[in-house]
């Protein structure tokens, strides 16, 4: 019975809707050619150009994605080794803490990772600056990278790999040949979201920033404290638009590798 | 992969490297928090004393142990402003949350209601709002809610009111502001409970004659806790301690703990008090953050 | 408890290995025990295996079969007992190192690779030649019967296809032994009976040695040499199907294999009676080994039973041993078969089987109807546990 009620209908049509109107009204006032938000002037592009003229945006943009990539990398790394602990290993010794401290940031508001983050790198007197940055950023997105491995490794067929061992294959060449394949759209999924995360993130980048090291939130954050301006618009539609891009090519990534690697049923 | 007795050397850098690196990322930072917190504020760089140095030794140590205090914890204590701040916090992020659950669970069971190949693409279309900018979509709040802004101008136009209503800067924006962003977070986790729900338990009800509200009632909403649990810790927790929502859409009445840190931290250059406004702030979500623990372990049963 | 004894004509083909005293076992299974907690998978189990054989465990779901199965295989570790393969201990030897190979009951094909990847993938570990992997996996496909598939992927196959895919897959590396978990669970009934007789052709043409794990009676009787009954862990009987059906050595296996009528009663004085049966008084075939009123347990096979309609007049013969007079309580007809529910006038309830030899149109045995029931000294079966 699959037939929506009206009910239903309507807190769908409403709910995405409620989702997704903000930013498509952003969208528009980017092309507004008048300044002032209440008079709408026309079509127009021109905040779109201003910002390539604008050198401290574009530095910010660079910066961000460059400690986005590095910061992915490494959690979408550490992430996996994670989640393969967690979910391969039984009950290790330590295995408690170990998994508390890999759900903690998750949940933990970001002003205080990043305060303590930032309290550390004084401590032990490392400039802070680009690195810190990337730092900061892999230890918050390594976490959220367990969680999507670990609810794949959940799904994934243990036989598999007792089928590869069975078969002369060591522990190691199993993972390499068997597991990591099959995973793969989980570890790709992880990344992207690693590198958004990193991209998106401003409190615990502001705590752990240094000179020259500005990063595009950080950016915009200081312009729109100041109020709305085009330019502003301009610069969250085209980050949008990056965005979407990316989710869209990497959920139709993952519907092409659905059929992998799915349990098989054994109808009795 | 079931655990060899001899366990290999591969396995221990597979739990070693994340765990270290936690150790040190995430742990550590944390117990030179507490440490802070029980220092005092100085002009020097770095801005507190007294400063942890191995090198001065013995008597190092423990003038470094006589110098640290509990007066920061005192001073929060005493100032009504901070207790206001903190109960101010717990209260809109509880309320944000109720919202959250009273909006976000219709969507997530109407997502269930549709047939499997739509819902793939609904739970696209909820989540990727998510992965644009929480910075932008405040922002974009920003504008709509101006004074000036399309929400006043559609108000208008429909002569719902006279005056342009101040949005900005109230309580009103940062409860929308909060209910924008943390949709996602409650919506996925509850349609992934509701989604596992056996379709024959509702069959079997129907069969034995409970009307669809009662079987909703005592059926499905029951089995659906764990997401309810799960989705509104994960909302609840970090809203306690949000900074920009508020920072950004909220007046001064709308004082969060979160703007307290940040304030103290870099307007103030009050790092011990900053650091004591944390640690507390930890103290009061360690209860929730332990049940959410609890939840995510027993969703991962191991066998 | 290794079962030596047997009359000749109960191995299959001539061909029992475990009769000869100088042959040396393939596999030797000593004293195993797996232990979960207080659970014991497995019990103090032993167990040979010849080479060559056709060996299944069966028993009902729960009995440690399959944990048995994946502790020969390395995937689990015994708590304590041997595992022996050439009288060389297993215990050292990691999964990836036996020569030991596993067909899994979900056939665990890997979904990212083509049939002939799955095939050659063993051979690759090996480190064999290009060339050599390419032949041997040609034969193979050609042997189960798929050389045209090479290119597809699991998905794109059927069951039968995907499980003669995961056979072809372990044979390839001509294991020692070959470990089958259920391997036709997933299979419609008609292609389960045509498996189960190419799998015995495959095994005997190869010369290997097959383990076979099945819950599944009729299978395992079809394909083993022998069988190996398991209970909650422990054995409790071993031999060809034959032996296993007509000498079960407990009421356990002579329940649990086929379907039995079973009566305690006592040892008579001269041993070759059971007094004091619901049946009244029981001739056996041979003398019993027990003690004269030691309590002991008849069993009687359902097809065993001979039923004769009780025409009025005829002579009921009173003092004819092991027959009685008896009420139709239920008639099943299974086509091949009928199964009757009998109560006979002293309320013992049984069940007989009478094969449909005749054509439909003549009057069969109907409900309610009295009959004469009896069976023959020698169709009996005494049990001493």
């Amino acid at each position: 019975m699959r037939r929506l009620s009206a009910f239903n209908t309507a807190a769908l049509v409403l709910g995405i809707g409620f989702l997704y109107l903000p930013i498509i009204i952003l969208v528009i006032y980017s092309f507004n050619a008048s300044r002032l938000v209440a008079v709408w002037g026309g079509w127009s592009t021109r905040w779109y150009a201003a910002l390539v003229q604008d050198e401290p945006l574009l530095q910010a943009a660079s910066i961000s994605f460059r400690i986005a990539f590095i910061a992915a990398l490494v959690a979408t790394f550490l992430g996996t080794l994670a989640a393969v602990a967690l979910i391969r290993f039984g009950r290790f010794r330590g295995r408690l803490p170990f998994a508390a401290m890999i759900y903690a940031p998750l949940v933990m508001p970001e002003v205080i990772t990043g305060l303590s983050m930032l309290l550390l790198f004084v401590a032990v007197s490392i400039d802070r600056g680009f690195w810190t940055i990337v730092i900061a950023h892999t230890t918050m997105a390594t976490c959220f990278v367990a969680v999507i491995i670990q609810s794949r490794l959940v799904d994934f067929d243990v036989s598999l790999e007792e089928a590869a061992m069975d078969l002369g294959a060591s522990p190691a060449r199993t993972l390499l040949l068997v597991t990591l394949p099959l995973i793969f759209p989980a570890i790709a999924a992880s990344w992207m979201l690693a590198f958004t995360l990193s991209l998106d993130d401003l409190v615990i980048a502001s705590f752990t920033t240094g000179p020259g090291a500005t990063t595009l939130p950080i950016r915009i954050y200081s312009e729109v404290r100041l109020g709305v301006s085009p330019e502003m618009n301009a610069v969250c539609s085209i980050v949008v638009a990056v965005v979407g891009i990316a989710v869209i090519a990497a959920s139709i990534l993952t519907k092409l590798n659905a059929a992998r690697g799915a349990p098989v049923q054994v109808q009795p | 992969m079931k655990p060899q007795p001899q366990r290999s050397r591969l396995a221990g850098i597979v739990v070693w490297l994340p765990y270290a690196w936690m150790i040190a990322f995430f742990l550590l930072p944390f117990l030179i928090v507490l440490k802070i917190s029980l220092s005092q504020s100085a002009i020097a760089q770095p801005p507190y004393t007294p400063v942890f140095d191995l090198a001065a030794g013995w008597s190092g140590l423990r003038s470094f142990f006589a110098g640290l205090s509990l007066d920061n914890y005192v001073f929060l204590g005493s100032d009504p402003l901070y207790v206001l701040s903190y109960m101010k916090s717990l209260q809109i992020a509880a309320f944000s949350t109720l919202l959250l659950l009273l909006i976000g669970y219709p969507i997530a069971y109407a997502i269930t209601r549709t047939p499997r190949h739509v819902q793939a693409v609904l739970a696209v279309l909820v989540i990727l709002p998510f992965w644009t900018s929480f910075l932008i979509r405040i922002y974009a709040w920003m504008n709509i809610l101006q004074h000036d802004g399309p929400l006043n101008q559609l108000l208008l136009a429909l002569h719902i009111v006279r005056e342009p209503p101040a949005w900005l800067s109230t309580n009103t924006a940062v409860y929308i502001g909060i209910v924008y962003s943390y949709l996602p977070f409650m919506v996925l986790p509850l349609y992934a409970a509701l989604e596992r729900l056996d379709e024959s338990l509702l069959e079997a009800a129907a069969d034995l004659g409970c009307p669809r509200w009662r079987t909703f009632w005592t059926i499905t909403l029951p089995l659906s806790a764990p997401g309810v649990v799960a989705g509104s810790l994960l909302c609840f927790i970090p809203i306690v301690g949000e900074f920009v929502i508020p920072d950004l859409l909220g007046g001064s009445q709308t004082a969060m703990i979160g703007q307290a840190i940040w304030s103290e931290f870099f307007a103030n250059k009050d790092w011990p008090t900053a650091a004591a406004v944390a640690v507390v702030l930890v103290c009061l979500l360690v209860t929730p953050i332990v049940i959410f623990q609890h939840q995510t372990m027993r969703g991962m049963e191991l066998d | 408890m290794a079962s030596t004894t047997t009359i000749p004509g109960f191995a299959k083909r001539g061909f029992a290995p475990w009769t000869d005293r100088n042959s040396q076992p393939l596999l030797r299974i000593e004293a195993i025990s797996k232990r979960f907690g207080d659970f014991a998978a497995v019990d103090q189990l032993s167990l040979d295996v010849f080479q060559g054989e056709f060996f299944a465990l069966l028993g009902p779901s729960g009995c440690g079969k399959t944990t048995l199965l994946r502790l020969i295989a390395g995937f689990e570790h015994p708590s304590s007992g041997r595992i022996l393969l050439d009288g060389v201990d297993l215990a050292p030897v990691p999964p990836h190192r036996r020569p030991v190979n596993m067909m899994f009951q979900t056939y665990a094909l890997f979904p990212h690779l083509t049939v002939e990847g799955n095939v050659a993938f063993g051979l690759k570990q090996e480190g064999l030649p290009k060339a050599e992997i390419a032949t041997r996996v040609a034969d193979m496909l050609a042997l189960v019967k798929l050389e045209t598939f090479g290119l597809r992927k699991p998905h794109q196959l059927s069951g039968g296809q995907r499980q003669r895919v995961a056979l072809a897959r372990s044979l390839v590396k001509r294991p020692r032994v070959l470990l089958l978990d259920e391997p036709m669970a997933a299979l419609d009934k008609k292609l389960r009976g045509e498996t189960q007789f190419e799998l015995m052709d495959l095994q005997r043409s190869l010369g290997l040695t097959f383990v076979i794990v099945t819950h599944d009676q009729s299978e395992a009787m079809t394909v083993a040499d022998r069988i190996a009954v398991m209970d909650r862990g422990r054995l409790m009987q071993v031999g060809p199907p034959a032996e296993i059906y007509e000498q079960p050595d407990s009421r356990w296996v002579a329940d649990f294999i086929g379907s039995v009528n079973l009566l305690e009663g006592r040892v008579g004085e001269a041993g070759d009676t059971i007094e004091g049966t619901p049946f009244g008084r029981i001739r056996v075939g041979a003398k019993v080994a027990a003690e004269p009123h030691a309590t002991v347990w008849v069993a009687v096979r359902p097809e065993k039973i001979r039923l004769a309609r009780c025409e009025a007049g005829a002579e009921q013969r009173a003092d004819t041993e092991n027959s009685a007079v008896a009420t139709v309580v239920d008639v099943g007809y299974l086509g091949d078969l009928s199964l009757f529910k009998l109560r006979t006038e002293s309320g013992v309830p049984l069940q007989a089987a009478i094969a449909n030899t005749g054509p439909l149109t003549a009057r069969g045995i109907g409900w309610n109807e009295k009959v004469w029931l009896s069976f023959a000294p020698e169709a009996t079966i005494v049990l001493t546990r």
